[in-house]
């Protein structure tokens, strides 16, 4: 079992996620992460998939999502240069000054950005692979005990130039 | 010209050249029912369950190679159409099945008879849709028709809400249309082919195997010829039984939990396998990783996904049926393997599938059918009646044979058998159906009255649900749990088989029959069977059931156990 990252071309309609998201849960894939969004045309809708399969099912997964009316394109990330980035929202709460103080250094050293705080609670943006972003997290855990609410926005990637 | 939704509806299925709709009406569709009202180009056919509807427009569509047309309204009229809808779609059976919907503004408030049937169908069909607004009607029905049809034919789903039908716009409905992300596959590759046939031409042991898409493809002649040049032995699914006449001295069987032993061997002992319109399903294939083990597999198909998905192939082509044959014979030539024809030959001697029985039998009583009927169209329902069927009908060009073969339906052989009828009233048309069956849509026998239709319904009655019994009875210990249909309250727990004592069963099919309007003959005696079918085909305007009462504990032999090889077959029990 495998990552592996795919791209689709949408039709921009009513119930196209609904399909891809229902064929991963009728057919048993296990699907990581996904994010939607509109394109430059507005009429078609980009999708980043993130997966795990061994190689024959990622062959089959590519293959449903090809028959399927509404899926215009579908591109395999496997041997394409990309980047890769993911949003993470962090809110660290009950902070005592000397954990405020850790995190301002924390997130300069790591190039993580804090964009509110108060006297007790730090809420920081990582805009970072998905891998990093997990690194963050076990970082963070490391030296931290406070509980931390965790919104993480799924991959984007596009193709290098 | 301004006109409504409806009536663009109706413009939509002359355009598409539809002459027989399966309708129930309801509150949501309405509108599109009136604007059918009083015309005599389409004709409308009132099935009494909307169930029985859409296995009616399937078995149309299959026999008649055409796209078969729905429509029902909203709500549990929809719902009602699911089991169909997976059915066809399974099968790859074009149908458009039209659904009437609550009016936009009330979408998503629960309203009376609203439900998502979009949502509902959306992974058991090729497309689903609502319409959205009155402009793109026209457009989404053409869409409809186009994507039912080509490529990999399949089910389309389009919901359309009652004001839409009622609104006023354009008139024009599209001659073609262009859909971006579906682009069936049109062409061959050369490559492949040539690929296939330097295979071919290298073996021993060369096999086809035919599929039921070789049936959809309507390749039936060219794969005939395609055997006759090559000289190639063939074996089918059930569902591409009659690709290829039964009679054919190549052809060996079907292969499968079923199937004829020599065909099953053939498959296991072949060196290469040519398989056309089979997705490998595990019904035929058995055991996994056993299947044609000692074979290079060649694998055409229509659709891609079908491809290694449940056997790794070595040479795919993504095709067309009729296409890929047509150029393998275009290239192709006559093989020498007269050895492996001959050990073919005598195992096809040695395990006949007719097996030495009197009485009056499953078998006996298709054979009958063979031997009666010239132009005919067999529809089974699900169950040992099915599996007797595939194994003893014999079909040819004039002989077709229709059947759930991927979904296994049971309900689906009396509604379907009224489709074929309508679409070919110069042929006969039996239905062969297990008492268990027969029940899930019996109510069809008044709709085959009031259409003065014909067709001749075979119950095979054993007073069970035979084949999950069959099951019980060989790998469950004789536990009959909850298969006896001639169970009554009175009954004692436990019950391991059928005795004196068993109570009458219920209904009586032929008083059931009567009161529907339709002839009821009671068979139970092998003597009685030819004068049965004679009598039936005497009463030519109304539907004849002839009840058939067959050996309670009949089984279904040759069968390859649950998670065993092909090879490893249950000859007798």
């Amino acid at each position: 079992m495998k990552k592996r990252w795919l791209c689709l071309f949408v039709e921009n309609e009513v119930g196209v996620l609904a399909r891809i998201t229902g064929l991963f849960s009728g057919k048993a894939y296990n699907l990581n992460s996904l994010t939607v969004g509109t394109t430059q045309d507005e009429t078609v809708s980009r999708v980043t998939i993130s997966l795990f399969s061994d190689d024959q099912l990622f062959e089959q997964i590519k293959k449903q999502l090809n028959r399927m009316v509404e899926v215009i394109k579908v591109i395999d990330y496997t041997d394409i240069d990309i980047y890769r980035k993911e949003i993470m929202f962090l809110k660290i709460l009950k902070c005592t000054e000397n954990d405020c103080a850790f995190l301002f250094q924390f997130s300069e050293v790591y190039g993580i950005r804090i964009f509110d705080f108060n006297k007790d609670s730090v809420l920081m943006e990582s805009i970072k692979a998905e891998e990093e972003n997990n690194l963050m997290l076990q970082l963070l855990y490391k030296r931290l005990d406070n509980p931390i609410e965790i919104v993480r926005g799924g991959s984007v990637a596009i193709e290098a130039v | 010209m301004e006109i409504t939704g409806a009536q663009l509806f109706v413009k939509a299925l002359r355009k598409e050249e539809v002459n027989i709709l399966f309708g129930y009406p309801g509150g949501q569709a309405i509108d599109l029912f009136d604007a059918l009202y009083g015309q005599s180009d389409i004709e409308v056919i009132l099935p009494r369950h909307e169930q029985g509807l859409i296995h009616a427009a399937d078995g149309y569509a299959r026999s008649v190679k055409k796209t078969g047309v729905c429509l029902v309204t909203s709500g549990p009229g929809a719902t009602n159409l699911v089991t169909g809808i997976a059915t066809a779609n399974y099968d790859s059976v074009p149908l458009v099945c039209f659904t009437g919907q609550v009016p936009t503004h009330l979408i998503g408030n629960d309203a009376f008879q609203e439900v998502d049937i979009v949502g509902i169908t959306r992974n058991i069909c090729k497309y689903a849709v609502t319409v959205r607004n009155r402009q793109e009607l026209g457009t989404i029905i053409k869409k409809a028709f186009y994507i039912a049809a080509t490529g990999k034919p399949g089910v389309v789903v389009v919901d359309i809400p009652k004001d839409i039908q009622q609104e006023y716009g354009d008139d024009t409905y599209p001659n073609t249309v262009e859909i971006r992300g579906y682009k069936p596959s049109v062409t061959v590759h050369e490559g492949q082919i040539k690929k296939a046939l330097t295979a071919l031409k290298q073996a021993e042991r060369p096999l086809f195997l035919v599929g039921g898409g070789v049936v959809v493809a309507g390749a039936g002649k060219e794969m005939e010829k395609l055997v006759d040049i090559t000289g190639i032995p063939v074996v089918s699914t059930i569902m591409g039984k009659g690709a290829i006449p039964t009679s054919h001295p190549l052809y060996i069987g079907n292969i499968g939990i079923h199937a004829s032993y020599a065909a099953n061997k053939a498959i296991s002992e072949c060196d290469v396998l040519c398989s056309i319109g089979t997705r490998f399903n595990d019904r035929i294939t058995g055991k996994a990783g056993t299947f044609a083990s000692k074979a290079t597999l060649i694998h055409i198909d229509i659709d891609p996904a079908s491809i290694s998905r449940n056997i790794a192939v070595d040479i795919p082509i993504v095709a067309d049926a009729k296409k890929a044959i047509s150029h393998l014979l275009e290239k192709t030539e006559s093989y020498d393997c007269e050895a492996w024809k001959k050990q073919l030959e005598e195992l096809k001697k040695l395990y006949p599938l007719a097996r030495k029985q009197t009485g009056l039998t499953p078998q006996f009583i298709i054979e009958k059918i063979n031997e009666i009927f010239d132009k005919l169209i067999v529809v089974t329902d699900v169950g040992q009646n099915q599996l007797w069927t595939t194994q003893f009908l014999e079909l040819n060009e004039e002989k077709q044979m229709l059947t759930s073969g991927g979904l296994g339906t049971m309900g689906y052989g009396l509604p379907a058998a009224l489709g074929a009828k309508l679409g070919n009233p110069e042929k006969h048309v039996v239905a062969i159906c297990g008492d268990g069956g027969i029940q899930m849509n019996i109510q069809e026998l008044a709709t085959a009255v009031v259409q003065e239709l014909p067709v001749i319904v075979c119950i095979l009655n054993n007073g069970y649900l035979g084949n999950v019994r069959q099951w019980q009875q060989m790998f469950y210990n004789n536990r009959y749990s909850s298969t006896c249909l001639k169970y009554r309250k009175g009954c004692k727990t436990g019950c391991t088989g059928p005795g004196k004592m068993c109570p009458v069963y219920t209904p009586d099919f032929v008083k059931l029959a009567e009161s529907y309007g339709a002839l009821g003959i009671r068979v139970t005696s092998e003597e009685e069977v030819e004068a049965a079918f004679k009598q039936a085909i005497e009463n030519d305007l109304a539907p004849t059931l002839i009840e058939f009462i067959i050996e309670p504990e009949e089984n279904v032999l040759p069968i390859v156990p649950p998670g065993r090889q092909l090879s490893e077959m249950i000859m007798e029990y």
